[in-house]
């Protein structure tokens, strides 16, 4: 007799189970705000209630090009970060994207591929076997933390999906949806949000794509559905909820970039010998220690990604 | 206690709170999972916008004609300088833990940082010289001295402004209050000047 374990089941079956939460959290908002309207308060008020549920991803594989350092713990990962869609602060993420729900998603694949296509966010995930990858995370504004990731190579979706020989570029590009991502209401930045790789960085065994961390699905505050990271990076070139590959010729212009382009450049890689414009990139503070560490080249990478980079001046091309 | 009695101490007490705020935060472990950050970020942010209050009890003193309002300049002046060294410090010893060689580096090299201390050092004299001893004894020298808050004001938003990385919207609204605070001085003087002519 065949006895499914729960770990056989696949990523594409997992419902993350705030959507089930959230059904009911919408019946019972809706009642709230009912109930507020009548008594002459605003729905919105009642419209905080519930957080995400946290689900476990199974059958993921340990990978070797973990570090060995302490993680950061979940409440730091999902608490502190990044993610202008939903807010500018450091906490704004985790407080606004609550709500935001990652499915239907879908991912349009265009530009020079083979086949261009529009492929549903579980269809994309499922080949791929998923893996856990604690990398080291440097924000180009000077702090930094340990993540246990879960996701799969970059290089094995562009091989599944081909490009042209004259593609030398990839291109991602965030939803936009003023109405879900709150932020987008404001031009902090060019919105939606893009970033982009070289193929050869893009083709990096570093490079991945996130569908989770901690084991569990990734949260929305961290780029659900689908996030790339890049570990030798500044965190910035690490777009979140993903909506659109580009595979091109010209070299994309992200939006930091397009904002400052003094300030933050294409490649974007941790190197404490170029300062941002405006302050020193030599130490870093990794959350959770008291004391600044030293920066390293590459964020510690040097050793997979330094010959990308040869023949190259890091100073003009920061 | 008068009502102007029971007024300053409240706003003495309301001036305090992001202060208690942080400490309360601290023994709960609430500030982030940056705390360092998140207190020099708090502070830097309260310093300013008290500078800002500071110097808008003038103006509201001679647009109300209330002039009992200017017993609150000082107390306001002197809570904004407790909070810049608050900010002060907290880059010193939690930020930098007296490495002085980088901070010093940093104030030479970040315009951001310079400007922060610039500020610093403006605002530092006039909180030594804000005692009843010393007023008396500058005379007329203490009021063009205590013109210095101008400068600070001024260098104080650039600061806030140059650290800002993209979203600008707070920077933009302390820059345009201050237009305005410093706007009405401006008006007046020039007033006074083509009225003392004629």
């Amino acid at each position: 007799m065949l006895i499914k374990k729960p770990s056989d089941i696949p990523y594409s079956e997992v419902t993350p189970r705030g959507l089930f939460l959230r059904r009911r959290e919408f019946i019972h908002t809706a009642a709230a705000g009912a109930i507020g309207a009548a008594a002459g308060l605003s729905p919105l008020a009642s419209a905080r209630v519930g957080a995400q549920a946290r689900t476990k991803l199974p059958n993921v594989r340990k990978s070797p090009l973990s570090t060995s350092e302490t993680a950061n713990s979940y409440e730091d990962a999902t608490g502190y970060n990044n993610f202008y869609e939903f807010g500018t602060d450091k906490e704004d993420p985790k407080a606004n994207a609550q709500r935001f729900n990652p499915r239907p998603w879908t991912i349009k694949v265009d530009g020079l591929v083979k086949t261009p296509t529009t492929l549903d966010i579980d269809t994309f995930v499922k080949p791929h076997a998923l893996e856990e990858r604690i990398y080291r995370m440097r924000c180009v504004e000077g702090w930094s933390m340990v993540i246990p990731w879960v996701g799969f190579p970059l290089a094995d979706v562009i091989k599944r999906l081909e490009p042209q020989p004259s593609a030398k570029f990839i291109e991602f590009t965030t939803l936009y949806d003023v109405g879900r991502m709150p932020g987008q209401r404001y031009p902090v930045l060019q919105w939606p949000y893009v970033e982009g790789l070289r193929l050869d960085e893009a083709m990096n065994p570093l490079a991945i794509l996130v569908v989770g961390l901690y084991g569990e699905v990734v949260p929305n505050q961290n780029g659900a559905p689908i996030r790339l990271v890049v570990p030798w990076k500044y965190g910035f070139k690490g777009i979140k909820s993903i909506v659109r590959i580009r595979f091109t010729d010209k070299q994309p212009r992200g939006s930091w970039e397009v904002s400052q382009a003094r300030e933050y450049g294409f490649y974007a890689n941790v190197n404490p010998n170029v300062d941002h414009p405006r302050w020193s990139q030599a130490t870093e503070r990794r959350l959770g220690e008291f004391r600044r560490r030293k920066t390293e080249m590459f964020n510690g990478y040097g050793a997979q990604v330094a010959s990308l980079y040869s023949g190259l001046d890091l100073r003009k091309n920061y | 206690m008068t009502r102007f009695g029971v007024l300053r101490t409240a706003i003495f007490a309301a001036a305090l709170v992001p202060a208690a705020a942080l400490v309360y935060g601290f023994f709960t472990n609430d500030l982030t999972a940056n705390p360092i950050d998140y207190i020099t970020d708090t502070t830097g942010y309260t310093a300013l916008s008290l500078l800002l209050i500071t110097l808008t009890v003038t103006p509201l003193r001679r647009l109300t004609g209330r002039n009992e309002l200017i017993r609150l300049r000082r107390m306001l002046g002197l809570l904004a300088f407790f909070y810049a060294c608050l900010h002060v410090s907290t880059w010193l010893v939690l930020d930098w833990f007296f490495d002085f060689a980088s901070m010093a580096a940093d104030v030479v090299e970040r315009p951001f940082i310079t400007l922060g201390m610039t500020t610093f050092l403006l605002l530092l004299p006039l909180a030594v010289t804000s005692t009843a001893g010393m007023i008396r004894r500058l005379g007329r020298k203490w009021q063009q001295l205590h013109r210095l808050v101008y400068v600070a004001g001024v260098t104080a938003i650039i600061h806030f402004w140059w650290v800002v990385k993209a979203d600008f919207r707070e920077p933009r609204l302390f820059a345009l209050a201050l237009s305005v605070l410093l706007g009405f001085r401006a008006w007046w003087t020039l007033r006074t000047r083509l009225s003392s002519r004629s």
